[in-house]
């Protein structure tokens, strides 16, 4: 990570605020940084102040107060600058019913002033064939499937190459097959070096393919970074699995082990800060008969619920 | 190497750019299933008149019957096919024409609000200048190709139907066919001229919601609204700003010499809507927050 500190962020925000008239806090004093060349996932539930934060970030809203830089350069003042080198998909994708996939591309690439029209029908049929709609270009739009028209907007973000590619909610609507195509795209555009801010409800998929990542609720940001120091940062769980779960439950408490749930032959805990070894020890010495001994790693989705405090309704 | 520096070397933008979005703009407008449809209903509206002169008049009785109702020129007809195109014209300035440029100026930015596609146009970026500027040209160039389709759908009916030939001016001279098909020319430039101020009318309204419908029938209930009052004497002082007001002076181009006073009054009103309501639509739409 040392390397990427050394340039500028490609998106940094001071304080960034958007009051919406009727005076809902929507954004609240967010700091964000998204480090060059990562793969940065932004993680939060419904209405947590994430598609305000990109669009303001887009220039489509401007902030109430606080400052936002992108590519070094401030939002919304400097669009006409940036927005050549960011493609974005925000809010799933929009299109011309009744015009073609490709026209509806060629109508985007010939909004953005920085795209040579000479290189135009080019540049489209490689971007249809990066998302795999080349034999459906010719076909209305309104006819596409929602995996379709998410492709489509894909490929609108993919016109020009882009040095930060903003992409909000990408594999909403599509099969199993064509969300790990994405993903696979989205590595591989990481690879060329193109920064990828994805949003995203799927932890799974902030996991898999991250790199970084922040947590927003209620408008504010809770935590941002290392996707593997995130997780980290919530612990993993002691399970041992034995025949004598009363017996191993009740060792596991003297030797400081806390939470200590009983699920049939299944006995999990709060691992304590002594060494695992010393645990396992005093287990055999009571005759326990232990058949399994492992910390299960915590998963982003644990941070996540950690963090967010979401997800405990069902256990209630 | 700082990545602001590498910000700075976008290729060089040929001024020529934003006619490629005007271009985009046009056929993406004239591709619509709702814009050939209004072209459609304006070419039918001389097909009908035409027709109906024709039918009335087969007897040998003139048409408009005695009392001299009517559109303008309609009289006339049945001795010069050219005439057509002045009754067309006439008939369809109060109300077909301007809904039509109402559906389409309303649509114009709360259309594509609606539809989603103005926050990707937005983010290419087009800019909101440029593309609210695009925009007004794109409308009034379809209120030039809506007077032009009304003007030789009449003219090719007329042809059919009547007799060409020399004709008679309002002033009572005689001015030859050539000549009249260039004063048409002109009524036609001037009707599109006249359109232009509801034009600006109907994009302000664009720009104020995020539903094209809502501004298409705010921008055409403007229209009915302000024809309204342009007939109640009682508001007399205020008549003269309705952008309806000298909508008809376009006749005064059939006499000999052209009467230009309420021509030129036309054209005055037209240029202080497309500023008054050009201006707000461009103070509202480079400051609104795009949430659609």
């Amino acid at each position: 990570m040392g390397e990427l500190s050394a340039v500028e962020p490609v998106i940094a925000t001071r304080a960034l605020t958007k009051r919406y008239r009727g005076g809902q806090l929507a954004v609240d004093g967010l700091d964000l940084t998204v480090p060059a060349g990562s793969v940065f996932g932004f993680l939060g539930p419904n209405g947590s102040g994430k598609t305000t934060t990109i669009r303001m970030l887009m220039g489509l809203i401007e902030p109430t107060s606080g400052t936002a830089r992108v590519l070094g350069r401030p939002m919304p003042r400097a669009t006409r600058a940036v927005l050549p080198h960011v493609g974005a998909l925000i809010e799933g994708p929009a299109l011309y019913g009744f015009l073609s996939g490709r026209d509806n591309l060629i109508r985007y690439d010939s909004a953005d002033p920085a795209a040579d029209p000479r290189t135009r029908r080019a540049r489209v049929a490689a971007a249809l064939d990066r998302v795999g709609l080349t034999a459906a270009a010719g076909k209305k739009a309104k006819a596409y499937s929602l995996g379709m028209k998410q492709r489509l907007g894909l490929a609108a973000a993919l016109l020009q190459p882009r040095r930060l590619l903003v992409l909000d909610e990408p594999t909403n609507g599509l099969d199993p097959q064509g969300m790990r195509e994405i993903r696979a795209l989205i590595r591989e555009l990481a690879s060329e070096g193109t920064t990828v801010f994805l949003s995203s409800h799927l932890l799974d998929e902030i996991e898999q393919v991250c790199t970084h990542a922040a947590v927003m609720t209620q408008g504010r940001l809770i935590t941002q970074g290392p996707v593997a120091e995130l997780s980290a940062g919530a612990r993993g769980r002691l399970v041992v699995t034995t025949p004598d779960p009363a017996e191993a439950a009740r060792v596991l408490k003297e030797q400081g082990v806390s939470d200590v749930v009983v699920t049939d032959e299944r006995v999990t805990g709060e691992p304590p800060d002594r060494d695992l070894a010393d645990v396992n020890t005093a287990l055999v010495t009571a005759g326990v008969r232990v058949r399994g001994f492992t910390v299960e790693r915590a998963s982003l989705e644990d941070a996540f619920v950690a963090l967010t405090g979401e997800g405990f309704d069902v256990a209630g | 190497m700082s990545r602001a520096e590498v910000v700075e070397s976008v290729r060089p933008v040929s001024p020529l750019w934003t006619f490629g979005l005007l271009r985009s703009e046009l056929t993406t407008t004239f591709r619509r299933w709702r814009t050939l449809a209004l072209l459609a209903v304006l070419a039918a509206v001389p097909v009908l008149v035409g027709i109906a002169v024709k039918m009335e008049t087969s007897d040998g009785s003139s048409p408009g019957g005695g009392g001299g109702g009517g559109p303008a020129f309609i009289s006339q007809i049945t001795n010069n096919g050219l005439f057509l195109v002045f009754t067309a014209l006439a008939a369809t300035l109060p109300f077909f024409l301007p809904m039509a440029i109402g559906v389409v100026a309303g649509d114009a930015i709360a259309g594509e609000a609606n539809a989603g596609t103005l926050r990707y146009l937005l983010v290419a970026p087009a800019g909101r200048s440029r593309l609210l500027l695009t925009k007004y040209a794109t409308v009034v160039i379809f209120c030039l190709a809506a007077t032009l389709v009304v003007a030789v759908s009449a003219l090719t009916v007329g042809a059919l139907l009547f007799p060409l030939g020399d004709l008679t001016t309002i002033s009572g001279t005689q001015i030859s066919f050539a000549e009249g098909l260039g004063r048409a020319l002109l009524i036609a430039l001037a009707v599109a001229a006249s359109l232009i101020g509801v034009a600006a009318l109907g994009l302000f309204v664009s720009t104020l919601t995020g539903s094209g419908i809502a501004a298409m029938a705010t921008t055409v209930g403007l229209l009915i609204t302000v024809q309204i009052l342009d007939q109640i004497p009682q508001l007399h002082a205020l008549q003269p700003y309705f952008f309806s007001h000298y909508w008809l002076s376009f006749a005064d181009l059939m006499r000999e010499p052209v009467y230009w006073d309420d021509l030129t009054k036309n054209l005055g009103l037209q240029a202080l809507y497309a500023v008054v309501f050009g201006s707000a639509a461009w103070a509202r739409f480079t400051t609104k927050d795009i949430t659609a």
